[in-house]
């Protein structure tokens, strides 16, 4: 039922972003998947920001739940950071004319989705689950807290990427019904991301039972 | 207010042992070696080639040759079974890193002094009229390589794979310090030298974070 409400939410801004949002001057219709590319890389980052506060109460709480949380929240952010990899290549090849180039928001976002490959695949190397818990969550606190010093590069050392539209200062801005449109769909995305990490979340809770049940099992 | 007594022993434990063999002083050099003859051979490295791409190949060289480097800084108190020891015997867990990152820093800081020399002869860089300013951007990264990289290995050592773990976990969470201290020695090995404060003030930004984050964090670390 929820997932259904999610999948229409984004089918609607889909629709919203290719018919209602008005065409870019320059640009024109590749700059649609703006709609897409801007609010998945804020989905993404609110689910990394998720898994530092999970990370945190972990440390803090040393409840199960949290690190649940913090995987699901993790896996599912780094998804929103691939689509971001993927469609900001598709808009630039028309844009800039090439696909990829090493200018620092582009890179810093490929550090980011590394960081978080790092942080899933040091869980997978840790067999006792408190000690995977704990581990990972630090590493997860360490990776979050270098994620704005990353970032910190884009204005200090030269970029390539857009100027930021949107928050970005003096001139820039956007028109009201692309506004409109583009908060219309990163509140989907958000919404599809909740809904994911709630799934993945209730997948992970499932395994750690299971694993509990399959130790009792074997200690009888 | 034991910190410091106890931070001053340890180091003093972390600095014998090391030059009791010199393993690790010895082996970083060969390799950082290595790497600096295999790059001359990804570009031509003339004077004006050089200027362009030796400052990133130095930072290159040393961040992987750290990545190497503080791979036994836990290892070896596990391969000993030391670390319960190390832990009882101070009141403050931090004393323990601080005492590794501080050994991990003059380590690196050595190593790097020591083959700077040759670095720009074979790479026909001048560095001797901006020698103090490299000192401190060698002493700002080395540092925030030390901390971040000291925290990581503690980590790694308590995983499978960890040779292969720890440059994963080490390597994209030290972009920040390769990006500003390359910019910072390329303003330095230009024609005309100059000072790339705002590199500088990132560097040290970055140290103070993260060392403040493994005050607060780094006891965990070390649960049992």
């Amino acid at each position: 039922m929820i997932g259904a409400a999610v999948l229409f939410l984004v089918g609607a801004a889909a629709y919203a972003s290719f018919y209602i949002a008005p065409e870019e001057r320059t640009m024109r219709v590749i700059q649609r998947i703006f709609y897409f590319h801007a609010a998945s890389a804020w989905a993404g980052m609110t689910a990394f920001s998720i898994c530092f506060v999970a990370n945190l109460l972990y440390v803090w709480r040393r409840d199960e739940k949290w690190d649940s949380l913090g995987v699901s929240s993790a896996e599912v952010g780094l998804a929103f950071i691939t689509v971001v990899l993927i469609t900001g290549p598709i808009w630039a090849k028309p844009a800039w004319g090439i696909y990829w180039t090493w200018d620092a928001r582009l890179t810093s976002t490929f550090v980011l989705w590394l960081l978080y490959i790092s942080y899933l695949l040091l869980r997978t190397l840790i067999e006792e689950p408190d000690r995977r818990a704990l581990l990972s969550a630090l590493f997860g606190i360490f990776a979050f807290i270098d994620v704005p010093i990353v970032f910190g590069a884009i204005r200090w050392w030269r970029t390539q990427h857009p100027a930021p539209v949107i928050m970005g200062g003096p001139g820039s801005g956007l028109e009201p019904t692309m506004r409109k449109v583009f908060f219309f769909s990163v509140l989907a995305l958000h919404a599809l991301m909740v809904f994911l990490i709630a799934e993945r979340y209730r997948l992970e809770k499932l395994r750690t039972d299971l694993e509990l049940v399959r130790r009792e099992l074997e200690a009888t | 207010m034991s910190l410091l007594p106890n931070t001053a022993v340890l180091l003093g434990k972390e600095v014998r042992t090391e030059f009791r063999s010199r393993e690790l002083l010895t082996t970083t050099i060969v390799f950082i070696l290595i790497v600096i003859v295999l790059f001359s051979f990804t570009f031509d490295p003339t004077s004006d080639e050089s200027r362009r791409f030796a400052p990133g190949l130095l930072w290159l060289a040393f961040l992987f040759a750290s990545s190497l480097m503080l791979q036994p800084c836990f290892l070896r108190e596990q391969h000993n079974d030391t670390l319960s020891a190390l832990r009882l015997s101070v009141s403050d867990p931090f004393a323990i890193f601080l005492a590794k990152l501080i050994a991990n820093t003059l380590f690196l800081l050595l190593t790097e002094l020591l083959l700077l020399p040759l670095f720009a002869t074979m790479y026909n860089v001048p560095v001797f009229s901006v020698l103090h300013w490299l000192v401190l951007v060698f002493f700002l990264a080395s540092l925030g390589i030390s901390i971040a990289g000291t925290a990581l290995s503690a980590i790694s050592a308590q995983a499978r794979m960890r040779e292969l773990l720890l440059p994963l976990l080490m390597l994209p969470l030290l972009t920040p310090i390769l990006v500003a201290s390359t910019e910072v020695t390329k303003a330095l090995f230009d024609r005309a030298p100059y000072v790339q404060w705002k590199g500088i003030g990132f560097l040290a930004v970055f140290d103070v974070v993260f060392l403040t984050a493994l005050w607060l964090f780094g006891e965990y670390l070390l649960e049992e």
